[in-house]
């Protein structure tokens, strides 16, 4: 496995993991409080429509030119990892409250108790729509990590891989402990997956704009500890409250 | 419109400037490639200044 290769398993893994155990707190307050087939009803059916969004999306996007590819991947990626990097950083620098799985627990759980159902055949629909929804919107972001990583190096069944592997080791520790998985560090998983989906979106964009990097493939590995640093310098920046007091 | 502002938010989110910002640093290089072997330079040095501008911005409202 090349070093592009095992960046990208490693950022889709990391991606997926946070964005399951998410969805696996939704999951398991709906299914505890109500009904577990009814919650796993809705998570197959989320699962069957972003297997089929990575089927139907994968294909046509592995057909593109390569550059155009590179382009359109790289700017996707740098918005989304940016995107990620900046709540990671300003919950680092404690600027932003960190996301407590317990705390989310307790009002998924509260709200399950207080909701009305309807039952169809059986299901209750509210169960069904709560976790077919937590695990779609969870998972859309990670589809396009998957898309984007794997077409790019047309390695879709290596991403879709790690992907699995991910939301495999995440349902069984959901499964072992039996509660919302508390302990994960999730911001300093956001952080490096920040961090890997805007350096490789940041090389890729380049490349695909018609840029030739010193070393090829060989930059990645500058451009990752490279932005590490800098943002570990930001959480220093925004911890010193200079910013804050600037706009105070 | 609900699919497109949907769609916007999901990858734009809540800060245009810095997808803004991605696609005219991409727009740069590109107008630069042909002319300059530095042209690799433009996105990492957008990259860490739009990082900058918008924990700055972040900050702020905080």
């Amino acid at each position: 496995m090349s070093g592009t290769e095992v960046g990208l398993a490693l950022s889709v893994l990391l991606a997926c993991a946070v964005e399951a155990v998410e969805a696996l707190t939704i999951v398991l307050a709906v299914g505890t409080t109500r009904s577990w087939r009814s919650a796993l009803y809705g998570v197959g059916a989320a699962v069957v429509a972003l297997a089929a969004l990575v089927g139907a999306l994968g294909p046509a996007l592995t057909s593109m030119p390569i550059d155009t590819l590179r382009l359109v991947v790289g700017g996707l990626l740098i918005v989304f990892g940016l995107q990620w990097l900046r709540k990671a950083v300003l919950r680092a620098a404690g600027l932003k409250a960190l996301h407590d799985e317990k705390a989310a627990f307790a009002a998924q759980t509260a709200a399950a108790r207080d909701a009305q159902g309807r039952l169809m055949r059986g299901i209750d629909t509210y169960s069904f729509v709560i976790s077919f929804k937590g695990v779609l919107l969870e998972g859309l972001e990670v589809v396009v990590i998957v898309l984007t990583f794997g077409a790019n190096q047309h390695k879709l069944g290596l991403a879709a891989a790690a992907a699995g592997v991910a939301v495999a080791l995440v349902v069984l520790a959901g499964f072992a402990v039996r509660a919302p998985l508390a302990r994960v560090p999730e911001n300093a998983m956001k952080f490096a997956v920040g961090v890997m989906l805007t350096s490789f979106g940041t090389f890729w964009g380049a490349e695909g704009a018609g840029a030739s990097w010193p070393g090829n493939d060989a930059a990645l590995l500058v451009i990752i500890p490279v932005l590490a640093l800098a943002a570990i310098g930001m959480v220093m920046w925004l911890r010193g409250g200079a910013v804050v007091e600037e706009a105070a | 419109m609900k699919p497109l502002r949907s769609a916007w938010e999901f990858v734009v989110g809540d800060d245009w400037q810095t997808a803004l910002g991605v696609v005219l640093a991409l727009g740069v290089t590109g107008a630069i490639a042909d002319s300059t072997g530095a042209a690799w330079v433009v996105m990492p040095l957008a990259v860490l200044a739009l990082l900058a501008l918008s924990l700055r911005r972040a900050a702020r409202r905080a």
